[in-house]
């Protein structure tokens, strides 16, 4: 975002979807102290990701700029600035409170569609093939076996599928 | 005797067979009864991004499987033992939530979580349970030169609620105690809490290799032999994309990885085929010299 904040395009309600998805209920502790973004190894290694200001941004209500973004698919998930936010915001959640509240708008990053393909197909992410089971029989590991059915029966039940249309057979 | 059910999760069974059959033999060494249970599948990790509830609902799915068999979890891969331990805390937490979980599993695939089974990672297990005495005793192999750098990575530790506080997130010590219990030498250095970055390989490649691009050069220069692991995912970055680092950055890294139990599994004097080590991209002379030595004889 390279340009002046327009007042007029700020959306109110962004903040309040986000707090209303379980694990975004904390957004409105932040103080913006920046623990996070300098606890974050994403940051590090690319200005990309900056959590302190994609809380900020859902602050301010900038919903296109952050529901569209590839941005907020960057966060790896490892807690660091969940442990050390000294509001316990719980960011690590936030964050997927904010993917969740895309996803639902329609912004899904393609890669968790192959996933969810995968895990309606196979149950697991992974394909488990004659080949897979040769390989832990040589080891003396026991074979597996794909049980997609529940699985199937979990995602058909929350609307998931609707929201994400997977690819068939986990490709995408 | 130590029981539990062994939670293989969606990598380990299919892309890291060496921590598997390190774990599975190691386990046995030890006392501690592994039972299979077939149904088990994704942990639910994948989907939280996408949709909380599904994704609760995957967790919840294999928390009753283990409850209906009377087995606490015990698992390999670090991001599903921290997404059933976190779904778990918060489905005894809030009574509420579970009921409400329940009614949806119920409908959809007839099952039910009652909240009463606990969730552990295999190294926690061998940490808390066996226990750092037992496993000194049981050492038979002289380890001691080899320089090992342990990597926690996230999930094993974090959010530290929902793994007890066991840990101290900021300052880990279990596994540097792990690796020092088998006789060789735990070596410190930068960035040794720092993620591996697989939570983000699908989302942008280039981005999450630039995170155990890190980690090697760091571990490198702090002199270690090996770079040391619990977790499936953490393997794939640091050692089935070690080239392709290299060629991105010209660098030559060469830095073995090996899971925690394959450690144990050699101090143990399992043989190097008994722990999987062919299945180790990354050689080294001087790991192959450790994994061929004797035990002692008395």
């Amino acid at each position: 975002m390279d340009r002046a904040i327009d007042a007029t395009e700020m959306d109110v309600t962004l903040a309040g979807r986000v707090a209303a998805e379980p694990g975004g209920e904390r957004i409105w502790r932040c103080f913006a102290c920046g623990t996070c973004t300098a606890s974050c190894p994403v940051t590090e290694v690319t200005e990309r990701y900056n959590p302190r200001r994609i809380i900020h941004m859902v602050l301010l209500g900038l919903a296109t700029e952050v529901l569209t973004s590839d941005f907020i698919w960057l966060c790896s998930t490892c807690y660091a600035c969940y442990e050390r936010c000294p509001q316990d915001v719980r960011i690590t959640e936030l964050m997927h409170a904010i993917k969740n509240v895309a996803v639902r708008e329609g912004h899904v990053h393609p890669s968790f569609r192959a996933q969810v393909g995968l895990i309606r197909a196979h149950g697991r992410l992974y394909d488990i093939t004659g080949f897979e089971n040769e390989r832990r029989a040589e080891l003396g590991l026991p074979a597996l076996a794909e049980q997609p059915e529940e699985y199937q029966q979990i995602l058909a039940s929350t609307g998931i599928e609707a929201l994400v249309q997977p690819a068939e057979g986990g490709a995408d | 005797m130590i029981e539990y059910a062994l939670y293989l999760g969606c990598t380990a069974p299919v892309r890291t067979l060496n921590y598997e059959l390190a774990a599975r033999k190691t386990a046995g060494r030890l006392g501690i009864d592994l039972v299979d249970i077939e149904e088990f599948g994704c942990c639910g990790f994948p989907l939280k991004s996408v949709h909380h509830e599904t994704a609760l609902l995957m967790s919840a799915r294999n928390l009753a499987l283990a409850e209906e068999r009377g087995r606490d979890i015990c698992a390999l891969c670090s991001s599903c033992t921290g997404t059933l331990a976190e779904a778990n805390r918060i489905l005894q937490a809030d009574e509420a939530l579970r009921q409400k979980i329940n009614q949806k599993l119920e409908a959809s695939i007839g099952r039910r979580y009652e909240g009463t089974i606990k969730v552990r990672h295999f190294a926690r297990v061998l940490y808390e349970e066996v226990g750092l005495e037992r496993i000194r005793q049981a050492v038979s192999v002289d380890l001691s030169g080899l320089r090992l750098a342990a990597h926690y990575g996230c999930h094993y530790l974090k959010p530290a609620e929902a793994h007890d506080h066991f840990e101290d997130p900021e300052n880990p010590h279990s596994l540097d105690a792990l690796i020092a219990a088998t006789g060789a030498q735990s070596v410190l250095y930068e960035g040794r809490e720092q993620c591996c970055g697989g939570g983000i390989l699908g989302a942008d490649e280039e981005t999450a290799l630039a995170l155990p691009r890190l980690k090697l050069e760091r571990a490198v220069k702090a002199g270690a032999d090996a770079l040391v692991v619990v977790c499936p995912f953490c393997d794939i970055m640091y050692e089935f994309q070690q080239r392709r680092i290299e060629k991105m950055h010209q660098a030559r890294y060469g830095l073995p990885v090996l899971f925690y139990p394959q450690l144990l599994g050699l101090a143990l004097g399992l043989s190097g085929d008994e722990v999987g080590l062919s299945l180790n991209r990354v050689k080294s002379k001087k790991l192959i010299e450790f994994a061929a030595r004797e035990p002692a004889s008395n």
